[in-house]
C-alpha cells in the first residue's frame, strides 16, 4: 500500500508553516514508528534461537519468543493509539457529552450515551461527580448507565489491540456487542424505574455550570496526545508485561488444545463461570488482552474468551464500590447483574454462531 | 487571589495541590488555597472531571494535572 498524506491535503496544509512542521514530525514519527514494528518478529527469532540459543519448538524458546515479540509489540500499538485517541477526546468534554444527553428520551439516549462513551475522556476515579452531574441536569438514569457501561468496556486501547491480535472481524464484534450491551443495560435499569435506590441526597444536588471551554489549537491538542501516553502507558506497561508473561507461560507450556476442555464450546457452564472470574479480576484491556490471546491459541472458545475479556474491564469490585456513594445496594447488585447478563448472552451467541 | 482545589482525595488531585503551589509560589503570588473534598460544593462548580482548580470561583482546569508553567500562564 502507498504511504503518505492525499495531494489535496498538502496544498492546504503548505500555506500555514506550523501546520508543515507538525505533519512532517507526524510523518516521520510513523515511519520510523513502522520500521521498528516491522523489525520486531525477526528480532524475536533472532533474540531466543541466536543470542540465547535455545532449541526451537521448545517449550522455553516458544514462550520466550513469545514474550520478546509481543511485549514491544503490545506496547507500540499502545503507544500509537492512545497517542491518537487523546487528540480526539481533546475534541469531546463530559461538559458536552451531558449537554448533548440532558434530556433525551430513553432508547435514543441510550444509543447516543453508549456512543459518547467510546469518545468521552472518562475515569473511574471522576464516576461520582460525573454520575451526580448527569442525573440532576436532565439525563435520565438508564442512558447514564448507558455511558457509564460502555465508557470502561468500550474503549480505544481494547479496540486497537483486538484489532492489531486478532483482525477487524474480532475487534468488530467486540464493539458492536460491547455497544448493544451497554445500551440494553441502560435501558433495562431504565424501565425498572430504579431511581429511588439512587442515594437520596444525590437528586438534591444542585449541580452548577463549569463554564470551561477551552480553546484548543492544534499543538495544544498534540500535548495533549502525548499527555495521554505519559499518563495511560506509564500507568499499565507495568500489567501489560505481566499479561504478556502469563500469556507465554500458557503460550510455551499448556498443551495444545487443553482449553478446549474447560474453556471450549461444548462447556457451557465455561461462559457463566468465566463472567464470575471477570469481576474481581481488575485489570485493564492492555493487560487482559494478551491472556486472551494465549487462551484463544490454547482452544478456548471465543465467545467463553470474549465474556471473560468484558467481564474483567467492565464489571470490577473497585467500580462498584467508589459507585456506593451515590446508588444503594439494589441498584448496584441490579447494575452488575444485568450487565452480566449481557455479557454472557454475548458469550452464548458467539459460541453458538461461530 | 483565590486558590481552590476540588477533588475527593485523590493522588492526582495532591499533584495538583502541590503544582498550584508551586506556581503561585514562583509567580510571587499573594494566594489562600483550600481543598474542597465535599462532593455538594463540588458538583456546585459544575465539575464532572476531578481534580480541578478554581481561581476566584471560577473553574480553570478539570480533570488533569497541567504542569508548573501552564499553571503559571493560567495565574498570572
Amino acid at each position: 500500500m502507498r504511504q503518505g498524506p492525499p495531494v489535496g491535503l498538502v496544498a492546504v496544509l503548505a500555506g500555514k508553516p506550523g501546520w508543515r512542521k507538525h505533519l512532517l514530525w507526524g510523518c516521520a514519527g510513523l515511519v520510523c514508528w513502522w520500521l521498528i514494528y516491522r523489525s520486531l518478529a525477526p528480532f524475536a527469532m533472532w533474540f531466543t534461537y541466536s543470542l540465547c540459543g535455545l532449541a526451537k519448538e521448545s517449550h522455553l524458546g516458544t514462550a520466550v519468543e513469545f514474550f520478546v515479540f509481543e511485549s514491544p509489540k503490545v506496547l507500540l500499538l499502545l503507544t500509537l493509539i492512545v497517542f491518537g485517541v487523546g487528540i480526539v477526546r481533546s475534541f469531546f468534554t463530559p461538559e458536552r457529552t451531558r449537554r448533548i444527553l440532558s434530556g433525551r428520551r430513553e432508547s435514543v439516549g441510550n444509543v447516543l450515551a453508549a456512543l459518547l462513551g467510546i469518545v468521552t475522556p472518562f475515569c473511574s476515579c471522576s464516576a461520582v461527580p460525573l454520575f451526580i452531574g448527569f442525573v440532576t441536569t436532565g439525563v435520565p438514569l438508564g442512558v447514564t448507565f448507558s455511558f457509564l457501561v460502555s465508557a470502561p468496556m468500550v474503549n480505544e486501547v481494547a479496540l486497537v489491540l483486538l484489532f492489531g491480535l486478532f483482525g477487524w472481524k474480532v475487534a468488530g464484534l467486540y464493539l458492536v456487542t460491547g455497544l448493544i450491551i451497554a445500551i440494553f443495560s441502560g435501558w433495562v435499569i431504565g424501565r425498572l424505574r430504579m431511581e429511588k435506590h439512587v442515594e437520596d441526597w444525590v437528586y438534591a444536588t444542585k449541580t452548577g455550570e463549569a463554564g470551561l471551554e477551552e480553546k484548543l489549537d492544534w499543538p495544544a491538542r498534540i500535548r495533549a496526545g502525548w499527555e495521554a501516553v505519559k499518563n495511560i502507558v506509564g500507568r499499565v506497561w507495568f500489567y501489560v508485561l505481566i499479561g504478556i508473561a502469563v500469556g507465554a507461560g500458557i503460550h510455551g507450556y499448556v498443551p495444545e488444545n487443553f482449553m478446549a476442555s474447560i474453556m471450549g464450546k461444548s462447556a457451557w457452564w465455561s461462559v457463566p463461570l468465566a463472567v464470575l472470574l471477570g469481576v474481581p479480576m481488575y485489570s485493564n484491556a492492555a493487560g487482559i488482552i494478551p491472556v486472551v490471546q494465549a487462551l484463544l491459541g490454547k482452544g478456548a472458545a471465543l465467545g467463553t474468551v470474549l465474556a471473560f475479556m468484558m467481564s474483567v474491564i467492565a464489571l470490577s469490585l473497585p467500580e462498584a464500590i467508589i459507585l456506593r456513594k451515590v446508588l444503594k445496594p439494589r441498584l448496584i447488585a441490579t447494575f452488575f447483574g444485568v450487565v452480566a447478563l449481557g455479557i454472557m448472552l454475548v458469550g452464548h451467541l458467539f459460541n453458538w454462531i461461530m | 487571589m483565590k486558590l481552590q482545589i476540588l477533588g475527593t482525595g485523590c493522588a492526582k488531585c495532591n499533584a495538583l495541590t502541590m503544582a498550584t503551589e508551586k506556581a503561585a509560589q514562583t509567580l510571587g503570588l499573594q494566594y489562600e488555597l483550600e481543598k474542597i473534598t465535599d462532593l455538594n460544593r463540588i458538583m456546585a462548580f459544575g465539575v464532572m472531571m476531578t481534580p480541578a482548580l478554581v481561581v476566584d470561583g471560577k473553574v480553570k482546569v478539570s480533570g488533569k494535572v497541567p504542569s508548573v508553567d501552564e499553571l503559571k500562564k493560567l495565574l498570572a
